[in-house]
């Protein structure tokens, strides 16, 4: 019995902790072209369930064409958010671009209040509800699709990093922004890249969770912190460090609400994330650096 | 610095006379709060703007103050003026300890690290029952009283509270001017630089993060003798950026900016209202196109502003 | 500052002529709803419905030959705007009443400005330590969660199901919920096997509810507003769980439903009369009040009224009442309220007294069990 529990902490923590990873990848991959901490990024999430549901209901398109029609009004509304809230910034310091996205965000999650209502959304499951059993635990066809298109978007970042021009040039970008321009890169168009691929990213989280936790105009707020963990425990890498700090997350909270108490679950899985950055200030994965004077 | 002090007069003598223009209207207690939200900006401020440290979880010493206040008067029955200081100083403490570890972090990691904190407060607010009263709240704080005279009304409040916040602002204008002023300001620039010329940078930062608490503490120790009951929904992560929102909009790194953007995002709900459904849209429109067309702040931009308007019609008349 | 003078006089003037000829002022009415925010659940229905009842009422040629005014702000569920608000719709619109707000905390932060200004307040929220104990000036209208909470002990205690496992959400409607079910548990011979809690934005509730399976649980009750149930619903189908699902009354509408999908089948939950107001009998009292509500919530919205809003409603009515009886400033409506007997509302029947702030026996509550995507009344 005893195992049989920790088995489904275990797997339940998994495909909420996929969910964060998703998330958090989508921060870490503009914070590297950009090195802005785009609070936006939860709206994405919450934007990807509410288009599926507009698409399902309004235009009566099936599961398969919603889905993809979402993540494409997801991915403009990125392009838009780029294009008419970061570039004009004429001071775009750190702190500047934090709160023009935190503007951004009270601002998009506010017309999709308009937009939507307050109301909770159901969606439904991509292929049925019937249980999986693995051992003594049970899981939901859904969460499968969450793994296998988690994974599935891993592979194709890797690919485009590290086998397109355009996946190098951003790299290249991550590393030195100047150094990247006078090779003759187009710097200005890499962020707006980022802020499309980060959207999708966004979007599709938002996409295949919607089937088990609902959706409303206010899911992107609570899931985006959590996706900001994930990016920071990975230390804020666009690879399988994040993924790692993701599945970390949902782990620590299901094993935490599980075994120790679930009032204090989250408060669990951040004390074990501040020992953690205590122990190493740099993080997890990270490499001290020395700081230029 | 007379310059300095002048300028400090003039703010007293507009914070003093302003309930003459609102006679004791609803505005008051708006104005009450612009009073808290300034003493917390500024103590957000001293960390950001001036040692550079960014901080997501004030919101957390804040409620720390409100909550330990709340308990001592309201369980315990101790007097509000004995449990102000013990909570400032409990909370200015306990940010001492903890800054150790968590000022050795910088950047993002600093970020995370300082949310993660000010959420695990605010779910021991939830969490403790017995002593917090839990999501329900914490009712029958008594207001504080001097001589007789129960601040119990708006306009007494608001000397009350605008009284706590000119001493904190008179105060951080020293401190900024003072040597340890221009230290934290040589650890913004450059931490390692700042080392290199003899300034030790960790105590420093680990000071200036208690003070900050403290300050905090104190503002969140008045805003429960205020409003005599608290709940932790006021103290949680939302109400953590919204600081960070007020510090960046006034003008990072100066006093009055903290004033400015305390100000307008406590009043905007005011003028908003009239909007319904629509003012959240506006709200983060207008933060939006604020650090557009302000990038240093409404101190900065206010009178640049009205330098370009004046310039303008300086320009037309010549014409 | 004298033309503003001038105007204000001639404003005043005019007033007072155009009152004078016509009808008598307007008697405004406050209300503090949590029309955005966490709790826009409560507070969005009840602000449609104080609107519609007060428009009605006015269509109808008001109360006494004088209209009603509704004066109505969204507090966003915040504490501290809930007390800002208050005291700008009694110093700067001077109300004789203001209905609200939509939560415990915020009624609880509200109460002190009432009291010291002396203007009747009736909470739409559900905590029992509003009116326990009675203060002068506050009254309220939804029922205590000590009734939901009986309810469903006294239907467990006949069946004699006693170990009773404890999902509640981490909120001030959950805690309410929570502190009442610990409280009253001995009263009807009941254990508390387990308790747990889950936050109001969590998105998967499997581990709470496999540490519940481990129990000795003979039911699951579980505390909490839309869309944690749903969640928590289809989660305990993931799992297998066969113990019996209790609700709360937060989540009694059709909404629940949607959102749970096959998952809702056989959960029951003590709700207010108005999910099932076309099953009740036509001896019940309330009944009238109920199919008005409900048909005039269509009319206008195209929506179901929920019982939410039925605190609205209520409370509307309520001080209409005390206006028919002649009440027009806040004193004499306070008085007019506390000698509220037999009004049959949506909530139930109301009978306030100089002891009982809240008004309400146990009868306003029903079980209902869902059954083929619908509200079956459990007898």
């Amino acid at each position: 019995m005893q195992f049989d529990q920790i088995l489904q902490y275990a797997l339940s923590g998994f495909s909420t902790g996929a969910i964060y990873a998703l998330i958090g990848i989508g921060f870490s991959i503009i914070y590297n072209a950009t090195g802005i901490i785009n609070f936006a990024q939860g709206e994405f999430v919450m934007l990807g369930g509410l288009l599926t549901l507009t698409c399902l209901d309004l235009l009566q398109l099936p599961l398969w064409a919603a889905i993809p029609c979402a993540v494409a009004v997801s991915t403009v509304a990125g392009l838009l958010f780029e294009r008419l809230a970061i570039r004009p910034l004429r001071q775009p310091t750190p702190i500047n671009l934090v709160i023009i996205t935190i503007g951004g965000s009270i601002l998009i999650r506010g017309l999709a209040m308009l937009l939507w209502g307050k109301d909770t959304h159901a969606i439904p499951a991509f292929s049925g509800d019937d249980p999986i059993a693995i051992g003594g635990a049970t899981i939901l066809p859904q969460h499968l699709w969450i793994l296998a298109i988690t994974v599935v978007i891993i592979a194709i970042n890797k690919f485009y990093f590290y086998h397109t021009i355009s996946g190098k040039a951003m790299r290249a970008c991550s590393y030195n922004r100047r150094a990247a321009g006078l090779v003759g890169i187009d710097v200005r168009r890499m962020v707006l890249f980022s802020f499309m691929i980060s959207s999708a990213m966004g979007a599709v989280a938002g996409i295949i969770v919607a089937p088990l936790t609902m959706t409303a105009y206010d899911v992107g707020v609570m899931l985006g912190l959590k996706g900001f963990c994930a990016a920071i425990i990975g230390g804020m890498s666009s690879g399988i460090a994040t993924v790692v700090g993701g599945l970390l997350l949902g782990v620590l909270e299901s094993l935490g609400a599980g075994l120790i108490s679930s009032g204090y679950k989250d408060a669990i899985a951040f004390i074990i994330l501040l020992l953690i950055l205590f122990i190493r200030p740099q993080g997890l994965f990270g490499k001290a650096d020395s700081e230029r004077v | 610095m007379k310059r300095e002090l002048l300028k400090f007069l003039a703010f007293t003598v507009f914070v003093l006379l302003l309930p003459l223009y609102f006679q004791g209207g609803y505005l008051m207690n708006v104005l009450v709060f612009v009073g808290i939200n300034t003493m917390l900006a500024i103590a957000l401020n001293l960390l950001l703007g001036y040692a550079g440290q960014i901080s997501l979880g004030h919101a957390g010493f804040f409620g720390l103050g409100a909550y330990l206040s709340g308990i001592l008067t309201a369980t315990y029955g101790w007097n509000p003026w004995l449990a102000m200081p013990t909570a400032a100083i409990v909370v200015g403490g306990l940010a001492g300890l903890i800054g150790f570890p968590i000022l050795k972090l910088k950047g993002h990691y600093l970020a995370m690290a300082t949310l993660g904190l000010g959420i695990i407060i605010y779910i021991v607010f939830n969490e403790t029952v017995d002593l917090t009263g839990g999501p329900s709240g914490l009712s029958g704080i008594p207001n504080l009283a001097v001589a007789g005279v129960t601040f119990d009304s708006d306009v007494k409040n608001y000397y009350l509270i605008w009284g706590f916040t000119l001493a904190v602002i008179l105060f951080s204008l020293n401190l900024a001017n003072s040597r340890v002023g221009r230290a934290l300001r040589a650890v913004h620039d450059s931490e390692v630089a700042a080392r290199v010329v003899g300034v030790n940078a960790r105590i420093l930062k680990v000071q200036i993060f208690a003070l900050s608490a403290l300050l905090s503490s104190l503002a969140g120790s008045l805003y429960a003798h205020t409003m005599t009951f608290i709940s932790p929904a006021s103290f949680g992560f939302n109400f953590s950026v919204e600081l960070l929102t007020m510090v960046v909009i006034g003008g990072l790194g100066s006093v009055y900016g903290s004033f400015l953007g305390a100000a307008l995002l406590t009043l905007l709900p005011e003028f908003l209202r009239a909007a319904h459904d629509y003012d959240i849209i506006i709200y983060g429109a207008l933060l939006m196109l604020m650090v557009m067309f302000m990038p240093g702040g409404l101190v900065r931009g206010i009178p640049d502003l009205f330098r370009k308007v004046f310039k303008k019609g300086g320009g037309d008349s010549h014409a | 500052m004298n033309i503003r003078i001038l105007s204000f006089l001639f404003a005043a003037l005019a007033l007072l002529f155009s009152t004078n000829v016509f009808a008598a002022a307007p008697i405004k009415i406050g209300a503090l709803f949590a029309v955005t925010g966490p709790a826009a659940f409560l507070g969005e229905p009840e602000r449609n419905t104080a609107k519609m009842v007060v428009d009605e009422i006015n269509k109808a040629g008001g109360v006494k030959g004088r209209k009603l005014e509704l004066i109505s702000y969204d507090t966003a569920g915040d504490a501290t705007k809930a007390v800002q608000l208050a005291t700008k719709l009694i110093k700067d619109d001077k109300v004789v009443a203001i209905i609200g707000p939509s939560t415990t905390g915020e009624t609880m932060a509200v109460i002190p400005v009432v009291e010291k200004e002396q203007v009747p307040l009736i909470s739409c929220s559900a905590g029992s330590k509003i009116t326990d104990p009675v203060k002068k000036w506050v009254f309220k209208t939804a029922q205590n969660d000590s009734l939901a909470v009986g309810r469903i002990f006294d239907y467990l205690q006949k069946r004699k199901q006693t170990n009773v496992a404890l999902l509640t959400v981490s909120d001030g409607f959950g805690a309410s919920g929570r502190e009442q079910l610990k409280a009253q548990a001995s009263k009807y011979g009941i254990k508390i096997v387990s308790d747990d809690t889950y936050g109001p934005k969590d998105t998967d509730m499997t581990a709470q509810l496999t540490k519940i399976r481990g129990s000795q649980a003979q039911a699951i009750i579980c505390w909490g507003t839309n869309p944690g149930p749903a969640v928590i619903a289809k989660n305990a189908r993931q799992l297998g769980i066969k113990t019996p699902l209790f609700m709360s009354h937060g989540v009694s509408s059709k909404k629940f439903i949607e959102l749970a999908g096959d998952a809702a089948e056989g959960i029951k939950l003590p709700s207010g009369k108005v999910l099932v107001a076309d099953q009740l009998p036509n001896s019940d009292q309330q009944k009238k009040s109920l199919l008005s509500f409900v048909k005039d919530y269509q009319n206008h919205y195209k929506a179901e009224g929920d019982h939410f809003g039925g605190h609205a409603w209520d409370a509307v009515m309520l001080i209409k009442g005390a206006i028919e009886k002649g009440a027009d400033s806040a004193q004499s409506i306070r008085d007019g309220l506390e000698k509220t007997r037999g009004f049959a509302g949506i909530g139930g029947t109301f009978n306030y007294s100089a002891q009982d702030h809240a008004g309400l026996g146990k009868d306003a509550f029903v079980l209902v069990e869902v059954k083929k995507r619908d509200w079956v009344v459990v007898k």
